[in-house]
C-alpha cells in the first residue's frame, strides 16, 4: 500500500507541503501512507469517523477535541492531506537556525488554547475549562469540586479580572513550562 | 557450696565493654553530624568545597588520631555494614523522591549509559590496564582477569557521590536525571560483572568456556529483571498494606521503611541487585502510599527519610576518610596514575559515543556542554570501595594495590572533580534547575498536552512515550488504583492533589493574615 500511495502524491504537491510545513519529503511520504491507510473510503479526505476508528484514540478522554482540531480549517467536515499536514506541523520539534512558521512556541500554545476555546472568542470561560476537566478527570469527582477547581484555575491566571483566561494570560501561566518539548513529536524519516 | 565473694555494694562503676558497640556507633553519628553543622557555620568553606570533601577530610583527621593512639581498633567501613545498613537509606530516599515522569521519559538514554556504557568502560579500562601491565611498567604480574575484576568495580559511577555533589549544584533536571539514573541503574551491571569476574578468577583462566560467558549474560538479565520485579512487588504490597492503616496512623511510616528494606534484603538474598529493588520499590510504592496515609505520616516519612539518607551519606564519607588511614597500603604510582587517566578518558569517550547514539532517538538533543558535565560528573565512590574490600586477597594477590588505587580514584573524583564542577558549571553556563511546585494552570494544561500528544501519536500510528504512558495510566486507573487505594478518586489524582495543596496554603495564609477572626 505504501508504494501505491506514494505514487499518488505528485512532486509539486510534496514541494508545496514541504514549503508550507517544513516536513522533509520522506516524512511527507510516510505520513501520506498513514493518511491513506486511515482513509477507508479511498476518497482522498478523512472524516471524523475515520479518526475515531483508531482504537486508542477513541478511548482518549480528549479524542473529540483532538479530532475537532483537525477540522478547524475545513468547511465540509472532511480533511484533505494538506490540512492534515498543517495540523501535524504544529508538533514538529523546534530546530535552531530554522525558520519556524507552524511549530514555534507561540503557535504550539495557540493550538492548545484553541482546543479549549470552543466558541472561538479568544477567551477560555469557566464552562469551557469545566468541560475539559470533565473529560480528563471523569467520574468519582463531585461537580462542586470540579467547579471550584475551575474557578481556582481561572482566578490564578486571570490578571485583568474578567473571569476568563485570554491567550496572553494563558501564555503567561505557562511561562515556566517547556512547551517546545512537551508539544513535540519525533517524526520518523 | 559456692564461695561467696565478699564485696561492698558498688554505687558507681565503669562498664565500657557492655555498651561499647552501640556507644561507638552513637559517637560516630554524633561526630559526623557535628561536623556537618560545623561546615554550614563556615559559609566560605561550604561554598568552596562540596560537603563530601570536607567529610572525608574530617574522617582522615579522626583516622590519623585513632592510628596514633592505637587505642580503638575499629574497622568501621566493612562491606557488610556498608551494603546492609548505610546504602539502603540513601537509595530508598533517591527512589522514593525520584521525579518519576522525568525518569521514565529518559529511561532509554539512562539504560544505554548504565548498561552498555558501564560494560564498555569495564572492558576498555580492564584491557588497557592489562596491556600496560604487559610492558612491565607496574613491576608485577597483571593477569587479565584480575584487571577486569578491578575495572568492573572502578568503572561504576557511584550514586552516593553523584547525589552528594549534584544536589549542591542544582543542574538542569534533564542532565541530573541522566547522570543520577545511570548511577542507580548501573548497579545491576556492576554486581553481575563483579561476581562474574570474581568467579572466573577463582576458576582460573584455563578452565573458562564460552558457556560461562553466556551464563554471565543470562545472569545479568536475572539480576536486573529479578531485582526490579522484587522491588515492584514489594512496592505494590506496601500500597496494599497502607490501604488498611487508617485506624492505626502512627505505624504508617514503619511500613514504608520496613517493607522497602525487606525488598532490598530480599533481592540481596538471591544475589540480585538490591539497589534496583529498593529504587523500584520506592518508585512504585509512592504512587499508592501517598493516597492512603495521613498528611502527618507523610511529613514524618519525608523527614525521616531525608534524615536517614543524609546521615548515612555523612557517615560513609567520614568512614572513607578513616579507612584511608587505617589500611595497609600498597602504592603503585604508575598503576594509580594510569587508572585515573583511563577512567577519565574512557568515560569521556563513552559519553561521546553513547550520547551520539542516544541523540539519534531523542527529542531533546544532548549538547556539548551537557556531554561534558555528564562525563565530568561520573564520580566514583563508596560502592567501589566496599566492593574492593570484598575481594579475597588469597585469590587475588594484587588486592592491597587495588584497595589503594580505588581510594586514590575516589579521592581524585570526589576532590578534584567535586571541587571544580561547581565553578565549571558556572563558567560553561549550564542551565540550572529551579525548584518549584506546579500551579493549577500548569498542572491542568500540562496534563491536557499529555493527552493531546498521546492522541496525536495514535493518529500517526506511532507507539512513543506518550502512548506508553497513556496505556499504563489507563491500566493503572482501571485495575491497580481501585485495589490499592482506600478512597479511589477518579483518573487525575494529581490535579486534585495540587488543588488541595493550594487550597490548604490559601487557608493558612488567610489565617495568618486575619488571626483575630478565629
Amino acid at each position: 500500500m505504501g508504494n501505491k500511495s506514494s505514487l499518488l502524491l505528485r512532486e509539486e504537491e510534496i514541494a508545496q507541503i514541504q514549503e508550507e510545513t517544513g516536513f522533509t519529503p520522506n516524512q511527507i511520504e510516510r505520513l501520506y501512507s498513514r493518511f491513506t491507510s486511515l482513509d477507508k473510503n479511498d476518497c482522498g479526505t478523512l472524516s471524523r469517523e475515520d479518526f475515531l476508528r483508531i482504537p486508542e484514540l477513541a478511548i482518549n478522554p480528549l479524542s473529540e477535541r483532538i479530532v475537532h482540531s483537525f477540522f478547524a480549517e475545513s468547511h465540509d467536515d472532511r480533511v484533505n492531506f494538506l490540512q492534515f499536514m498543517r495540523v501535524l506541523a504544529h508538533f514538529r520539534p523546534i530546530r535552531k537556525n530554522k525558520d519556524n512558521k507552524l511549530n514555534s512556541r507561540d503557535e504550539k500554545l495557540r493550538f492548545a488554547f484553541s482546543m479549549y476555546d470552543l466558541d472561538n472568542d479568544g477567551k477560555i470561560s469557566r464552562d469551557e475549562l469545566l468541560a475539559i476537566l470533565h473529560m480528563m478527570v471523569g467520574a468519582n469527582i463531585s461537580e462542586e469540586q470540579l467547579t471550584s477547581i475551575a474557578e481556582r484555575t481561572i482566578l490564578e491566571a486571570d490578571t485583568n479580572n474578567d473571569q476568563m483566561i485570554c491567550f496572553e494570560e494563558f501564555c503567561h501561566a505557562l511561562e515556566r513550562t517547556d512547551v517546545e518539548q512537551k508539544m513535540s513529536i519525533r517524526f520518523l524519516n | 557450696k559456692p564461695v561467696k565473694k565478699e564485696r561492698t555494694f558498688v554505687i558507681a562503676a565503669v562498664e565500657f565493654h557492655r555498651v561499647e558497640t552501640p556507644f561507638l556507633i552513637g559517637l560516630w553519628i554524633f561526630f559526623a553530624s557535628l561536623a556537618k553543622i560545623g561546615f554550614h557555620m563556615a559559609p566560605k568553606l561550604s561554598k568552596m568545597f562540596p560537603e563530601s570533601c570536607l567529610l572525608i577530610f574530617v574522617g582522615v583527621l579522626i583516622g590519623a588520631l585513632l592510628l596514633s593512639t592505637h587505642s580503638v581498633h575499629v574497622q568501621p567501613l566493612t562491606p557488610d555494614t556498608f551494603f546492609l545498613y548505610m546504602l539502603p537509606p540513601i537509595i530508598l530516599d533517591a527512589g522514593y523522591f525520584m521525579p518519576n515522569r522525568l525518569f521514565f521519559d529518559h529511561l532509554g538514554t539512562i539504560l544505554l549509559f548504565a548498561v552498555v556504557g558501564t560494560v564498555f568502560n569495564t572492558l576498555t579500562i580492564g584491557a588497557s590496564l592489562w596491556a600496560c601491565g604487559q610492558t612491565g611498567m607496574f613491576g608485577c604480574t597483571t593477569p587479565l582477569l584480575d584487571m577486569l575484576l578491578f575495572a568492573a568495580l572502578i568503572s561504576a559511577v557511584d550514586p552516593v557521590a553523584v547525589l552528594a555533589v549534584f544536589e549542591e549544584i542544582h543542574v538542569d533536571e534533564v542532565l541530573y536525571i541522566v547522570v543520577f539514573g545511570e548511577s542507580l541503574l548501573n548497579d545491576a551491571v556492576t554486581v553481575v560483572l563483579y561476581h562474574m569476574f570474581e568467579a572466573y578468577t577463582e576458576m582460573g583462566p584455563s578452565r573458562l568456556e564460552y558457556t560461562d560467558f553466556l551464563a554471565g549474560l543470562a545472569s545479568f538479565l536475572v539480576v536486573a529483571v529479578g531485582g526490579t520485579c522484587i522491588g515492584v512487588v514489594w512496592g505494590f504490597a506496601t500500597g496494599l498494606v497502607t490501604r488498611f492503616t487508617h485506624e492505626v496512623r502512627v505505624i504508617e511510616p514503619i511500613f514504608i521503611f520496613v517493607m522497602a528494606y525487606l525488598a532490598y534484603l530480599n533481592a540481596e538474598m538471591f544475589h540480585m541487585s538490591g539497589i534496583l529493588a529498593i529504587t523500584f520499590c520506592g518508585i512504585t510504592m509512592k504512587n499508592y502510599v501517598e493516597g492512603n496515609i495521613s498528611h502527618k505520616s507523610h511529613t514524618t516519612i519525608k523527614y525521616t527519610m531525608k534524615m536517614l539518607s543524609s546521615s548515612s551519606e555523612t557517615i560513609i564519607f567520614m568512614f572513607l576518610g578513616v579507612a584511608t588511614v587505617n589500611n595497609n597500603h600498597d602504592w603503585n604510582t604508575w598503576f594509580v596514575l594510569l587508572t585515573i587517566v583511563f577512567c577519565s578518558v574512557f568515560r569521556i569517550i563513552g559519553v561521546c559515543i553513547f550520547s551520539a547514539i542516544a541523540n539519534k532517538f531523542r527529542l531533546h538533543k544532548l549538547n556539548r556542554v551537557e556531554k561534558f558535565v555528564m562525563s565530568y560528573g561520573g564520580l566514583r565512590g563508596a560502592v567501589a570501595f566496599a566492593l574492593v574490600l570484598l575481594i579475597d586477597p588469597e585469590v587475588v594477590e594484587l588486592q592491597p594495590m587495588f584497595v589503594t588505587t580505588t581510594i586514590a580514584v575516589i579521592y581524585f573524583t570526589v576532590f578534584i572533580q567535586g571541587i571544580t564542577i561547581k565553578p565549571l558549571v558556572k563558567i560553561l553556563n549550564v542551565k540550572t534547575a529551579e525548584k518549584r511546585k506546579p500551579t493549577m494552570n500548569e498542572r491542568i494544561h500540562e496534563r491536557f498536552m499529555d493527552h493531546l500528544m498521546a492522541g496525536v501519536e495514535d493518529i500517526l500510528g506511532k507507539h512513543g512515550n506518550h502512548h506508553m504512558r497513556d496505556k499504563f495510566k489507563r491500566f493503572d486507573n482501571r485495575f491497580i488504583r481501585p485495589f490499592l487505594l482506600r478512597n479511589y478518586q477518579g483518573a487525575e489524582p494529581k490535579i486534585l492533589e495540587t488543588y488541595s495543596k493550594l487550597a490548604m496554603r490559601d487557608a493558612i495564609e488567610y489565617m495568618q493574615r486575619n488571626a483575630s477572626t478565629i
